[in-house]
């Protein structure tokens, strides 16, 4: 990061998490707002599903893990990696496909992973990572330690059949794994109810796991609902399935206009714009005197000059060699694995 | 080869041989897959009564997910291996085999090795029917990122197992059905051998038959028969079709001028196909004949023994390919 944090006068311990929480969830907004524009206006490579509305969620669920703790995450990832600790630099990068990139340019938003950050790498397939993240949460286990993995995936992956899998071997290996259901409302352009039976948060009844409806647009009441499945399956006591209810405010993915149409309400839109999880929790901390308005609006203003700092950062970054399209498909060495 | 070793053990064994050594040598190495513990199959039998449930454990039938969580283990520092029982059962696992654990590494800019083997038995193995005799191979290899392992002695069997789960790449290793339950002399100590290096089975200098898998000792079979009429064949199993061991056979090819690919796959884009328009770009000067492809009939494997026959590759198959390549 190029950005300083900001001095917040006399702030220590559950205040200081609470401002880092409220900056983190700005980083997404703005890191996020920046994309929509610079796709606009034709200056990403690709396509790109942004995190707005959501932030809460990542936010919430990542101030309650330890950087041991693992994800894995989707083709809306971004904001799970900023929560997780990621560089917006070089996230920028590997979103212009350019050297500096978390991947080198070679996986793009969709792909993008920092092993050393615990962050497994989005996915392009819907429920992609759910067994992967189950695997991670086994070897882990397997191997001694007391690393949690969550594993975030969307309402449309919960019809995914390796969702209902890996549900099962979480439970039959009480393995230390958080599944952490993103339900925005819509799979794709169809509302999720149209395709969805019964609520997600009950699937992993029948299988023992216990299940927990958030409200995802509170950022507060996600750490804390993550910090008790987390605490449970670091004692051994096996997986946990959450329900983040919340609504993402740009379509499917960028451009989508281009084709989807209208497909949903606009009241729906207004409503949950007004609803808008970073605003709710900047005007909470500021009523609770945790902050000042003038701390809160300068906060942004380092976070949106921090967005304007990657672009650059990515934008002075070269492109890969063509060559190293050719590199890294195979370990030539054993070089030991992620730690 | 070891042919001065008088240990005859049977494939499967030599396969569980090599896994013992590696689970031996690596605490970390882990055996899973569905029931792995009394293994249908083989390989893995027994193993649990040496190294405990913990590293021998029982799965649901859920490929996908267990060949998922194979590739979020390994990054995490476990070495695992999954016994997928039937070469069919991959494509019930296709997206987390070929686009997570063959991607995975590439796509992260090479930041993770993902050390882990998929075995199966596979192949037809006397009316398995359509859907227990698939042979994968041919598609595997144009998924870039796995490397692919086809063993033909019992001896290759064992130093292959414990070559595939050292490599630090998601390894898929085929063992031919029909080939388990054949004998061939194997050393009791461990021993690796490399993968990407093929081997003579016999030498030749008439034509160049390159054979996988349990065509091998088919390919023998037909070499020894054509030593009698004076035909010197020689027979070449690549024993890894990923990475494969090119320089030997433009080598081979090189010094008889002819070449007979028989892959027990069906026809189109075959490891067979594959092999031979190799042989043909980078060897064209050294043929002397149009070289020959000997793979199965372009339909799914049928149940009844006739139609079976019918479709498969056959001793007179491999024969009639040899000598077209002669006349």
């Amino acid at each position: 990061m190029t950005t300083q944090p900001v001095q917040v006068e006399n702030q220590t311990g559950p205040d200081a998490a609470k401002t880092a929480m409220l900056r983190t969830m700005i980083r997404i907004r703005r890191f996020e707002e920046k994309l929509a524009w610079l796709f606009k206006r034709g200056q990403l490579p690709g396509f790109v599903h942004l995190y707005l509305g959501e932030e809460a969620v990542a936010v919430g669920v990542c101030a309650a893990l330890r950087p041991d703790d693992r994800i894995t995450s989707t083709h809306r990832g971004h904001g799970h990696l900023i929560a997780k600790g990621a560089s917006i630099d070089k996230m920028m990068a590997e979103l212009y496909g350019r050297v500096d990139g978390y991947c080198r340019g070679k996986g793009g938003s969709m792909h993008i992973v920092s092993f050393e950050l615990g962050i497994m790498g989005t996915n392009g397939i819907v429920g992609g990572g759910i067994p992967i993240g189950t695997g991670s949460a086994w070897g882990d286990k397997q191997l001694g330690r007391d690393s949690v993995t969550v594993v975030f995936f969307g309402d449309g992956a919960s019809n995914q059949g390796v969702f209902f899998e890996s549900m099962n071997l979480a439970a039959i290996w009480n393995l230390p794994v958080v599944f952490v259901c993103e339900n925005n409302g819509y799979t794709e352009w169809t509302p999720t109810h149209e395709l969805t039976a019964g609520r997600i948060v009950d699937r992993g009844t029948p299988m023992g796991i216990p299940g927990e409806q958030v409200d995802g647009n509170d950022v507060e009441a996600m750490r804390d609902a993550t910090a008790r499945a987390v605490a449970r399956a670091r004692a051994g006591g096996g997986p946990t399935l959450i329900e983040a209810r919340t609504y993402r405010w740009h379509g499917h993915n960028e451009g989508e206009e281009a084709f989807a149409g209208d497909y949903r309400p606009q009241s729906e839109q207004d409503e949950w714009r007004g609803r808008d999880p970073i605003a709710a929790y900047g005007r909470t901390l500021v009523e609770e005197g945790v902050l000042s308005q003038a701390d809160w609006d300068a906060i942004d203003a380092e976070e949106s000059a921090g967005v304007e700092a990657a672009v650059e950062f990515a934008a002075a970054s070269p492109f890969p060699d063509p060559e190293e399209a050719l590199q890294d498909l195979f370990a030539a060495t054993p070089k030991g694995s992620m730690r | 080869m070891n042919a001065t070793i008088e240990r005859p053990t049977y494939f499967i064994n030599a396969m569980k041989e090599g896994l013992h050594a590696a689970m031996a040598e690596d605490e970390r190495v882990v055996v899973i897959g569905e029931d792995v513990d009394r293994s249908v199959i083989g390989a893995t039998r027994g193993l649990s009564a040496d190294f405990g449930r913990d590293r021998v454990r029982n799965t649901p039938i859920s490929e996908a997910t267990f060949v998922g969580a194979c590739v979020g283990a390994a990054a995490v520092g476990l070495r695992p291996v999954v016994d997928l029982m039937v070469g069919s059962f991959f494509y019930v696992a296709m997206d987390q085999l070929a686009d997570q654990a063959a991607k995975l590494r590439y796509m992260s800019g090479g930041q993770v090795d993902l050390p882990i083997v998929y075995f199966a038995a596979t192949g037809p193995s006397g009316s398995g029917a359509a859907q227990h005799s698939e042979n994968l191979h041919p598609m595997l290899m144009n998924v870039a990122g796995l490397k692919i392992v086809m063993p033909s002695t019992p001896y290759d069997a064992k130093g292959l197992m414990l070559s595939a789960i050292r490599d630090p790449n998601p390894v898929v290793y085929l063992q031919d059905f029909v080939l388990g339950g054949t004998k061939g002399n194997v050393p009791e100590a461990p021993y690796a051998i490399p993968l990407g290096v093929g081997d003579i089975k016999k030498h030749g200098t008439d034509v160049t038959v390159v054979a996988i898998g349990a065509t091998v000792p088919k390919a023998l079979k037909v070499a020894r028969a054509l030593e009698k009429d004076g035909i010197s064949v020689e027979v070449l199993d690549p024993r890894t079709l990923v990475p494969l061991d090119k320089g030997l056979i433009l080598e081979s090819v090189g010094r008889t001028g002819r070449l007979v690919v028989v892959d027990s796959a069906r026809l189109t884009c075959s490891a067979a196909s594959e092999i031979t328009a190799m042989v043909v770009e980078n060897g064209f000067d050294t043929l002397k004949a149009a070289p020959q492809r000997v793979a199965w009939e372009d339909v799914p494997v049928p149940f009844s023994p006739p139609l079976e026959k019918r479709v498969l590759v056959q001793e007179p198959d491999i024969l009639n390919a040899i000598l077209k390549t002669l006349s």
